[in-house]
């Protein structure tokens, strides 16, 4: 056969001696710290119906990885449940690397609670392997993490597993484990070879008489690429103890947030602005030096009483300075009741990039990029007149009163921003919503419905009966707003509108369409026995 | 009379008003005022929007986005400013400066030295500015004289369809009118394709009751 193998890095020194630390279980330390649970509590977190980590008291119950939820439930009965959060992870893994990044360089984030160094450097600078060790327990100790185990051995793989054997060790000793440079391949002989995470090669290994990753070292290595392939040979290499892999350390990230404190707390609208504008300045200067541009933005404002408001803001093409200090003053000012109500002056305010691009996609063009940029600036000086709210575009809804039909949406927000879906959902224009309007839309439909008056030939007003009856044919109609009843020419309902039957908040009533001698054509409502002009076709 | 100035560039104009409008269809620079009717004043924006201009619409509460749509305005090129408070002036100067046609409610009372401005900013952009209302300051005036609704009687139907007699002053005071029903005014796109029909007729049972009033003979085939 002369199809060419694909070829093996051909390294043939010694793998790197790596440093291996590991916070067992951290998806659940994450979440205790997260909701602030105490750290004996029996919790399960769950990923698709089924428990995807629990904690130590859990799994004294019986609760372990891949358990319905039902029946983890039943088996530990104070069990808390929560969802799992893999970017909780992340996040509150972060501090963890940072603060061992101060220490030592060259951290490696395998997954968050699994960390890799190269640790050649620290054994030269802190004198042995096992210092090294020390004070990486030390510096996690500081922060709060006390169950730490460390493997150091040669190679991510066999590290990882020193780590792991850290399991056979007392309570009251240090929790690692040092595997001498040259015997990684001895100590990996004996485990079982399920742990190459290759179910495929340990069917077939187990089926060759092979059990333990001694006995897969043992073999040669250029029959086991013959027979298995590169697969084959790279597994063959870790179970020698080579790991080929290697510890590719991270570049720390660089700071995109910003933060200002006040001291004293401003309580006017203006000082604040005025005193954020420098660091606003700055924010964006960071993110343009990084060759990013922030698309989305979150604003924390934290008062001395101890408030806070939090709100997501959004643009539609990238934050300067100026655009940073408004969303921070129109968050001040409260366009609507959710994010108002802070009592007390500001003390900190702290802005977070929350979604960056790079800035090459936001370039402008050699002849500029059309037309919709200056709208863009002529919208967010008024914005800036204004405030966020005051400028709008609009869609339309599905519902059966008019006003219900338009959603209006602030410019420079996504077409349903979260705070807006909790509030007031868009509803689909698709559904059939029985009792809407049929025929052209009217022109004018007032905002707030004006009292108006439809009054029968005798004088009488006209009434809707529970059966969905008039009483009498309309025969003058006056908006109240002038008073002057005009004869009817032709008119059409009632037609029945009964909004969530089941919600006590929901409406009954009747509408009416009417055109009077003047050729002009209303739509009105009839609730409570007292009509309401809801529109007009003018 | 001699024209104010002397290119006459015009908007793209729904065809039904540019035979009736002074010079052929509405010229950017121009002030246009409509007495009576929110319809009237959508159809002249639904021209310019639906060849893609940007329009924006200020003061009006009550403007029904809906009807908009129905008469071809790009709903996604529309700016609403519903509440410009106090500052109607500085916020229609500086839409005027990036769209391409201004609707808002007429001012109650506007210096002439500032209306000079405004005009002087519109011919330099080559905005046009509708105000709905009666505004003697500008240029054309258009209103509905007559209108006339189909479909609906005496507790039966519902309304289907309008016929309008269109006004509008020219600039030698005489008026010009034009009979028009509600599709006349509906913008069309450049590409000239009409645009799809924004109301399809309903179906006798969404007509709501009115149904049970209103025996509907169906003819099996």
């Amino acid at each position: 056969m002369t199809a060419t193998l694909p070829t093996l890095p051909t390294s043939t020194a010694a793998a790197t001696r790596t440093l291996m630390f590991w916070c067992p279980d951290w998806p659940i330390t994450a979440a205790l710290r997260e909701h602030a649970l105490p750290a004996d509590s029996a919790l399960a977190l769950v990923d698709r119906g089924e428990v995807f980590a629990c904690s130590p008291a859990a799994r004294q119950d019986g609760v372990k990885r891949g358990l319905r939820v039902r029946e983890a439930q039943a088996r530990s009965t104070g069990l808390v449940c929560l969802p799992y959060d893999p970017s909780l992870d992340d996040r509150t893994f972060e501090p963890v690397t940072a603060a061992v990044e101060t220490i030592m360089p060259g951290v490696q984030v395998i997954r968050p609670g699994l960390c890799a160094i190269r640790v050649k450097g620290p054994t030269r600078y802190y004198g042995s392997e096992a210092a090294a060790a020390g004070v990486v327990f030390q510096t996690l100790a500081a922060i709060g993490l006390t169950d730490v185990r460390i493997g150091i051995a040669d190679g991510p793989f066999a590290a990882e597993q020193a780590a792991r054997a850290t399991d056979q060790l007392d309570d009251d000793v240090p929790q690692l484990v040092v595997i001498p440079p040259g015997e990684s391949a001895w100590f990996l002989g004996s485990y079982p070879l399920e742990i190459l995470e290759q179910p495929k090669l340990t069917v077939l290994l187990k089926r060759l008489g092979i059990r333990s990753l001694g006995d897969f070292a043992a073999l040669r290595a250029s029959d086991v690429r013959n027979r298995f392939g590169i697969e084959g040979a790279l597994a063959h290499r870790q179970a020698s103890g080579l790991d080929h892999r290697n510890v590719v350390a991270r570049t720390p990230p660089p700071h995109l947030d910003a933060a200002v404190d006040f001291e004293p707390p401003l309580a006017r609208i203006d000082q604040l602005a005025f005193a954020f504008r420098s660091r606003a300045g700055e924010f964006v200067d960071t993110l343009r030096e990084a060759g990013l541009v922030c698309t989305a933005l979150h604003v924390s404002l934290h008062t001395e009483s101890g408030e806070s408001s939090e709100r997501r803001w959004q643009h539609p093409r990238w934050f300067d300075a100026d655009d940073v200090v408004d969303r921070v003053r129109w968050q001040l000012q409260g366009t609507n009741a959710s994010d108002h109500g802070l009592t007390s002056g500001v003390s900190r305010v702290h802005v977070v990039p929350e979604i960056v691009e790079n800035l090459s996609d936001h370039a402008d063009g050699l002849w500029g990029t059309g037309p919709d940029e200056g709208i863009h600036h002529g919208l967010a000086r008024v914005q800036s007149m204004l405030g966020h709210g005051a400028v709008l575009t609009a869609v339309v809804a599905g519902g059966r009163l008019l006003a219900d039909r338009r959603v209006f949406i602030p410019w420079g927000d996504a077409e349903v921003s979260p705070q807006q879906a909790a509030k007031t959902p868009v509803k689909d224009r698709d559904q059939p919503w029985p009792g809407r309007l049929p025929g052209p839309a009217p022109a004018t439909v007032f905002a707030e419905p004006v009292a108006a008056a439809v009054v029968d030939s005798r004088g009488n007003t006209v009434d809707v009966d529970a059966r969905g009856l008039v009483s009498a044919d309309p025969a003058f109609f006056s908006a109240e707003r002038d008073g002057t009843p005009q004869p009817v020419h032709s008119w059409a309902g009632p037609w029945p509108i009964n909004e969530r039957w089941w919600d006590p908040s929901g409406r009954v009533l009747n509408r009416f369409q009417l055109v009077d001698h003047s050729g002009s054509a209303w739509l009105l409502l009839i609730e409570d026995h007292r009509w309401w002009i809801e529109a007009r076709y003018d | 009379m001699q024209a104010a100035r002397l290119d006459s560039r015009l908007l793209p104009t729904v065809p039904a008003l540019a035979r009736i409008l002074p010079g052929g269809g509405i010229q950017s620079g121009g002030s246009y005022a409509v007495r009576n009717s929110a319809t009237l004043a959508m159809a002249l924006l639904a021209g310019p929007s639906a060849t893609g201009a940007w329009c924006s619409v200020i003061g009006m509460p009550d403007f029904s986005v809906e009807a908009a749509q129905g008469l071809g305005i790009n709903l996604e090129r529309l700016i609403l400013v519903p509440d410009p408070g106090s500052q109607w002036l500085t916020v229609t100067a500086a839409l005027v400066d990036v769209v391409s046609i201004v609707l808002t409610r007429a001012p109650e009372h506007l210096a002439p030295t500032e209306w000079a401005r405004l005009k002087a900013r519109l011919r330099q952009r080559g905005a046009a500015l509708i105000t709905l209302g009666a505004w003697k300051q500008s240029d054309s005036t258009l209103g509905v004289a007559e209108s006339a609704w189909e479909g609906l009687g005496s507790g039966t139907g519902h309304l289907r369809a309008r016929r309008m007699k269109i006004t509008a002053t020219q600039p030698s005071g005489r008026l010009r009118h034009a009979y028009v029903g509600l599709a006349d005014l509906q913008g069309v796109p450049a590409d000239g394709s009409p645009l799809s029909a924004p109301h399809t007729p309903p179906a006798p049972h969404d007509i709501g009751s009115s149904a049970l009033f209103e025996p509907q003979l169906v003819r099996s085939s």
